[in-house]
């Protein structure tokens, strides 16, 4: 149980993939315009994470080392197209707005990095916890971003009015240089915390 | 294509609809090898030709493979593994006639498979459905695009290194927040029209 814990610590914190280890970045700048997209991304990337986690790890022994990146690729695509088409038949609307982004999953850096780095060494098991906790640690980052972008440049989340109308709506915030800015910023965040905690843990020992 | 045509899609492809800072493909070696101008330049000019030779070898498939067999629900499936088949086959090449090129380019070569600027060119030209040598001139362009958005973004890194920021910010953040005010600079580009 202890190890699960840790699992999801390491996706959602410590190595939280968009925030810490600085994985996937395009689909975090392009679809947090809005919450709606930021969730919608999440979790299709999870579901294909989970999914490919699970059957890498299954053929693990059977994949010649070799040729393993092109197998992991394959499989990966698979799953995409699979969620591509589940999307576009059950969720129209959101499938047109996150547009090319859903097929291009299949380059998503998480992925093939997690295949690579843990699915290829571990369990079934493991591994679908492993890419569910990556996953999670994903679609968190990009609510962070998301929240932030989508409060500034229309007042709003999950398109509901939080903000008065008195209150300027930046809309920069919706276009590109508000993504890389957000994030950046959020990053940024992230590191300061991390950087106060450590301190506080040499000032401990 | 008129010399008209030619310079709309230009613009289109370099600083209207700049394939880094307004489609926001590509930013992995965006960031990951910014650092430095001369190693910027290296993969400008290795992503402008594997883009361009992708959306060539792309265009075949889906044209004379994918759609005479009705199975264009393959596309990301086939699309992916010719990139990474052209990839690989650039890197030998590369690696037998110019060695050091090869070698300046290190590990950047096989990482440009999972750029999703390559990728991204080939949905976007088999979306609009263009001809090949439109298709072919846009993915060339394209690549120009990013070329030019990653040499700007490395010479502002480099004089970066000798600013002052808060110590939270050091790395990528600041790298990040730079990209946003060049990504800025490029909005105003929308709109342009010359003809």
């Amino acid at each position: 149980m202890t190890q699960t814990m840790r699992q999801f610590k390491n996706g959602l914190v410590d190595q939280n993939p968009t925030l810490v280890l600085l994985l996937g970045m395009c689909p975090t700048l392009a679809v947090s315009t809005s919450l709606t997209n930021a969730v919608g991304m999440g979790l299709a990337a999870t579901a294909v994470l989970i999914c490919s986690n699970v059957v890498i790890s299954a053929l693990r022994k059977l994949i010649p080392d070799k040729i393993r990146i092109a197998a992991f690729v394959v499989v990966i695509a698979g799953f995409v197209t699979a969620v591509d088409y589940l999307l576009q038949a059950f969720a129209p609307a959101l499938s047109d707005s996150l547009g090319m982004f859903i097929p291009l999953i299949v380059v998503n850096c998480i992925i093939l990095a997690r295949a690579e780095a843990f699915a290829s060494k571990n369990g079934v098991v493991r591994s679908a916890i492993d890419g569910l906790a990556m996953g999670m640690g994903f679609t968190m980052a990009l609510i962070f971003v998301a929240a932030v972008r989508e409060l500034l440049s229309a007042g709003t989340l999950f398109e509901f009015t939080i903000l008065p109308d008195a209150f300027p709506k930046i809309d920069i915030m919706g276009q590109p240089p508000g993504g890389f800015i957000v994030l950046g910023v959020v990053i940024a965040v992230m590191q300061a915390v991390r950087n106060r905690s450590k301190a506080k843990n040499a000032a401990g020992l | 294509m008129t010399w008209q045509g030619l310079i709309t899609m230009s613009l289109g492809a370099i600083l209207i609809e700049n394939f880094v800072l307004v489609r926001f493909l590509g930013i992995c070696p965006f960031l990951g090898v910014s650092k430095k101008t001369d190693t910027a330049l290296g993969m400008s000019m290795a992503v402008i030709f594997v883009m361009t030779a992708a959306s060539a070898a792309t265009w075949a498939v889906q044209e004379y493979i994918l759609i005479p067999l009705g199975v264009e629900y393959m596309q990301t499936v086939a699309f992916i593994l010719v990139i990474a088949a052209l990839v690989q086959l650039v890197e030998m090449f590369l690696q037998k006639a110019v060695p050091a090129l090869y070698k300046s380019l290190g590990i950047y070569l096989p990482l440009i498979t999972t750029n999703c600027a390559v990728l991204g060119v080939a949905i976007i030209n088999a979306d609009n459905g263009g001809g090949f040598f439109e298709s072919v001139l846009f993915a060339f362009l394209s690549g120009v695009g990013f070329a030019f958005a990653l040499l700007l973004f490395s010479s502002i890194r480099q004089r970066l290194e000798f600013a002052e920021y808060p110590e939270a910010f050091e790395g990528f953040p600041i790298a990040l927040v730079t990209a946003g005010l060049l990504a800025l600079a490029f909005t105003g580009f929308t709109g342009l029209k010359i003809f």
